[in-house]
């Protein structure tokens, strides 16, 4: 072997390798074809149908301990994603302690403006003042440095009723101002997000004569499909139908439920293996959104490579779901209902509470050790007392004491900032007293 | 022979002890906990007559053993005491004016109550002052780091415990000890045990007519004088071929160390008669005789600084002013329980809930008190009851525990935040483990009012539950008074 032909097998080599790190999970090979592309029926933008949530980008510490959002890993999963099809990128001035719009857009700027699909929000939820709406619109031109966006989202309409969404938006007149920011171009689709309940969402879809929306933003997933909350949140296939019904495309949030249908209580997991042993919970989840022929795109907060590489498998070379599968998926969820979780999204929302609880942080414990199964229930239970130990123990990792459920008062802050219609103080008093409970077994 | 088992039997002895305040788990206490009560003071204090009269036995027949392989003072100082040159004793008179001096000091200190005193020259209290303030503190960051590890390795085995300064008068008093004791054991070997140690001297009286004692053989005797330069207890006249049994603490180095056999431990009882002392007597009586006094003003003084970030800040909790202390469940109130400790340190050191710390007040300094900024009086803990050695606490199940009401829970409604803020709150009444605690409307013409709290004094124990967690920072706007006498349903 010459040096020539030494240089070009090694070559190879590496951009095989390169490759492969790129779109292979777990030694499964990727799956075959191109990515999954969507149309928009209303100005015929073709869209992939997995769209990338920047609300979860990896947050490392400063110099001086602040939270910042760790901008190399940024760019890196947003060249991988770009490179293997993904043009639809979901942030708001809210996300990540406002720091979304800025690290998302400087990892996008490295590609071609024409090459992707720019969506923001108008979260005007503290002050909802024109002075301060308008600053928070034009801010996200200038920060994002872009003239235009693709899509943008009157943000989290449903919380606080119609009427907060008249005051955030009528009474200030933003909605007339938006209307002609995309008479003129700069807006190019105009929609909102939804999380709420079923007469909030007629009443916002009513308002459609008027406004002539061009997408809805929606919770969707197999649980919320037939299980949401019912009282304060409306199941994802009563929107679906509604939204379709008018002809406006859908873009998706939360596929995962924040995650929980990626980390499944055990016997869940158990049976998805059963089924398919090489498909990732995830997977699962991901095509049941994709089956749905009204939707557009997927947004996943993909924080690692690893997600990633997981979404990018499913959405390449999509295969929907068969009948059969769906019946399988909706038993699943049935079942899923009975355990006592938290079907807490870790969005952060309720953050920071000004008692000083960690509510996430709470919720993802008590979900996980229950999810697990083998937590500790009473005394009688075999193997009691290792189970007591181990819980009281990492619950107290998970969380510092002083920032555990035992400290929330029920002031009901909370309350209106949940997306996912948590009746926080209640379930957090519900873990406490089963904490307490555990406790005092020793 | 007989020294090497003395010094294997006090090693052992001596790591099960300090394991004792060092352990974590709370998994050693069933196991080890013999050795505290074991302790004579605190057999004393606490009248457990088996344990006074099996070590008094036990020193009638064989001597001042005691000192060598039970008492970790003892044993310590001899580790100190290696640390000077080899033979550098040499025999020194009996200072009898000195030892029984320091022993009536003590009773008096006893009897007035003085407890400071009696805690600061008590040998156990000593040692686990050490421990606790100066060995735990290093032992616990050890710990964490192995939590610490083991966190990231995703097991149970460790979990960190907080390390904070309780008492800042203790620590001093603790270094105090240590440098003291440092300097006389390299200087003076036993000199501690046979000049001050009140337990020592007390001893001594009995050891002075032991059965089983070192013995010269002035037949074999060379009048070498190795023997009494080897004594730490500086006891052995080798001149007149006579040894001070009210001084000799049994520790065999001269046995082994004599070339000629010339010493024994053997059988001679009645032989070389001591003369008992009247000081030694009335010290005697005046144990039997009981304490008194106590009470009074605390005065305290928050000493902890903690940063935070991230999340919405937690102001730390500053201690409130108590009229009464609180004293724990077990202790019949304030009176018996500061007449009976001895400042050893071993329930500070084993609460879980960093509930009790020595006290930095003048009256009870050292002594332990509760305290409910960091953590309260769980319902299912006993561990302090469980350990004490000196009966200031005495043990009791969980179900009794809860029965005692050890103090009263009183609201400030200034400071309340359904007051300051305007919200909706009752984490006390939630967490109170006797529903002592009522929530009654703020406003009683308004039926929507918001509710505040109202403790039923009949109800209330004590334990710190509400006040802990009172949301109301820096000062709790609900706060415990210890009761004089503690009450049982």
């Amino acid at each position: 072997m010459d040096r020539r032909q030494f240089i070009k097998t090694t070559a190879a080599g590496a951009a095989s390798a390169a490759l492969a790190s790129c779109g292979v999970k777990g030694g499964k090979p990727q799956s075959e074809g191109t990515m999954e592309m969507r149309t928009n029926p209303i100005n015929g933008d073709k869209v992939s149908l997995l769209g990338y949530g920047c609300m979860r980008w990896q947050m490392i510490k400063d110099e001086e301990g602040r939270d910042i959002i760790d901008q190399d890993s940024v760019d890196e999963l947003v060249d991988m994603a770009i490179a293997s099809g993904v043009n639809y990128f979901d942030t708001s001035p809210a996300y990540l302690q406002g720091q979304s719009e800025k690290a998302s857009a400087a990892a996008l700027n490295r590609h071609p403006r024409n090459s992707y699909f720019l969506a923001t929000k108008l979260s005007n939820f503290r002050n909802w003042s024109r002075e301060a709406s308008m600053k928070m619109y034009y801010d996200s031109f200038d920060v994002m440095e872009t003239d235009y966006i693709d899509y943008y989202l009157l943000h989290n309409i449903g919380r606080g009723g119609f009427e907060a969404f008249s005051r955030r938006y009528i009474e200030n007149g933003m909605m007339d101002f938006l209307l002609a920011q995309r008479e003129k171009g700069k807006i190019r689709q105009l929609g909102f997000s939804f999380h709420g309940s079923q007469p909030e969402f007629d009443a916002m879809l009513a308002t459609h004569d008027t406004y002539k929306y061009d997408f809805v933003q929606i919770q969707l997933n197999y649980v919320d499909w037939k299980h949401a909350d019912g009282v304060r949140n409306v199941n994802a296939d009563y929107l679906y139908d509604k939204i379709t019904a008018l002809g406006l495309p859908i873009v998706v949030m939360e596929p995962l439920q924040g995650g929980a249908l990626a980390n499944l209580p055990r016997s869940i997991a158990q049976q998805l293996k059963e089924r398919d042993p090489d498909a990732s919970a995830a997977s699962w989840a991901m095509r049941f959104v994709g089956t749905h022929p009204g939707v557009l795109t997927v947004l996943s907060g993909m924080t690692y490579q690893e997600h990633l590489e997981d979404n990018l498998s499913t959405f390449t070379g999509f295969k929907p779901l068969s009948e059969a599968e769906l019946d399988f998926l909706e038993r699943l969820a049935t079942t899923m209902k009975e355990y006592p979780t938290v079907n807490c999204t870790a969005c952060n929302y309720c953050m920071p509470c000004p008692w000083g609880v960690d509510i996430p942080g709470t919720f993802q414990h008590y979900n996980r050790a229950v999810g697990e199964g083998d937590f500790p229930q009473n005394p009688q239970q075999k193997d009691f007392a290792r189970l007591r130990r181990r819980y009281l123990l990492s619950y107290d990792r998970a969380v510092e004491s002083l920032r555990q459920a035992s400290h929330c008062i029920g002031c009901k802050e909370c309350l209106t900032h949940c997306p996912q219609s948590i009746n926080i103080p209640a379930e957090l008093h519900r873990i406490d007293r089963y904490i307490e409970k555990i406790r005092r077994e020793g | 022979m007989l020294r090497k088992i003395r010094i294997i039997i006090a090693g052992l002895m001596l790591a099960g002890i300090t394991l004792l305040f060092l352990d974590i788990t709370g998994a050693l206490h069933a196991w080890l906990g013999w050795i505290a009560k074991l302790q004579f003071f605190p057999a004393v204090m606490a009248v457990n007559l088996g344990a006074v009269a099996l070590l008094l036995l036990l020193t009638l027949l064989f001597g001042r053993i005691y000192c060598s392989v039970i008492c970790p003072l003892g044993i310590f100082q001899d580790i100190l005491s290696r640390l000077g040159k080899k033979r550098r004793f040499g025999y020194k008179p009996e200072r009898k004016w000195l030892r029984y001096g320091v022993l009536a000091l003590f009773i008096a200190a006893l009897v007035a109550g003085v407890q400071v005193f009696v805690a600061f020259i008590e040998p156990y209290s000593a040692y686990g002052r050490m421990v606790q303030n100066l060995l735990a503190p290093l032992w616990d960051w050890g710990n964490n780091l192995l939590a610490w590890i083991s966190a990231r390795a995703g097991a149970y085995a460790f979990w960190p415990k907080e390390v904070w300064l309780r008492s800042l008068p203790t620590l001093i008093v603790a270094v105090v000890t240590l440098v003291a004791l440092a300097i006389l054991a390299i200087k003076g070997g036993r000199a501690y045990c046979n000049n001050i140690c009140p337990v020592g001297t007390m001893l001594s009286l009995v050891s002075r007519f032991s059965m089983f004692r070192p013995v010269i053989d002035t037949s074999k005797c060379k009048n070498c004088g190795s023997c009494a330069r080897q004594c730490k207890a500086s006891c052995i006249n080798a001149k007149e071929h006579k040894i001070d049994y009210s001084r000799c603490v049994d520790c065999f180095d001269c046995i082994d160390d004599c070339k000629f056999g010339a010493l024994r431990y053997r059988f001679a009882w009645g032989r070389k008669k001591a003369s008992g002392t009247a000081e030694g007597d009335s010290g005697r009586r005046a144990f039997l005789t009981v304490s008194a006094l106590a009470g009074g003003s605390l005065l305290a003084k928050a000493q902890e600084k903690k940063t935070d970030g991230g999340f919405a800040q937690i102001l730390p909790k500053t201690r409130p002013q108590r009229k009464t202390p609180i004293t724990p469940a077990g202790s019949f109130g304030p009176k018996h329980f500061y007449d009976t400790c001895t400042a050893c340190q071993l329930c500070v050191a084993a609460c879980p809930n960093n509930v009790l710390r020595p006290s930095s007040s003048l009256e009870h300094l050292m002594q332990p008190e509760m305290s409910y900024e960091k953590g309260y009086c769980r319902p299912e803990c006993t561990k302090c009851a469980d350990l004490c050695p000196a009966g200031a606490i005495f043990p009791l199940t969980p179900e009794l525990k809860s029965a005692i009401h050890i103090g009263i829970a009183s609201v400030d409604r200034s400071l309340c935040v359904v007051e300051t803020d305007g919200v909706s709150c009752g984490n006390c009444a939630r967490h109170c483990p006797a529903g002592a605690i009522q929530m009654v409307r703020k406003d009683p013409d308004d039926e929507d009012s918001l509710m505040i709290p109202s403790v039923d004094e009949s109800r209330c124990i004590g334990c710190g539950a509400c006040e802990n967690l009172c949301p109301a920072r820096p000062l709790s706007a609900i706060t415990v008074n210890g009761r004089s006498n503690h009450i049982i349903d």
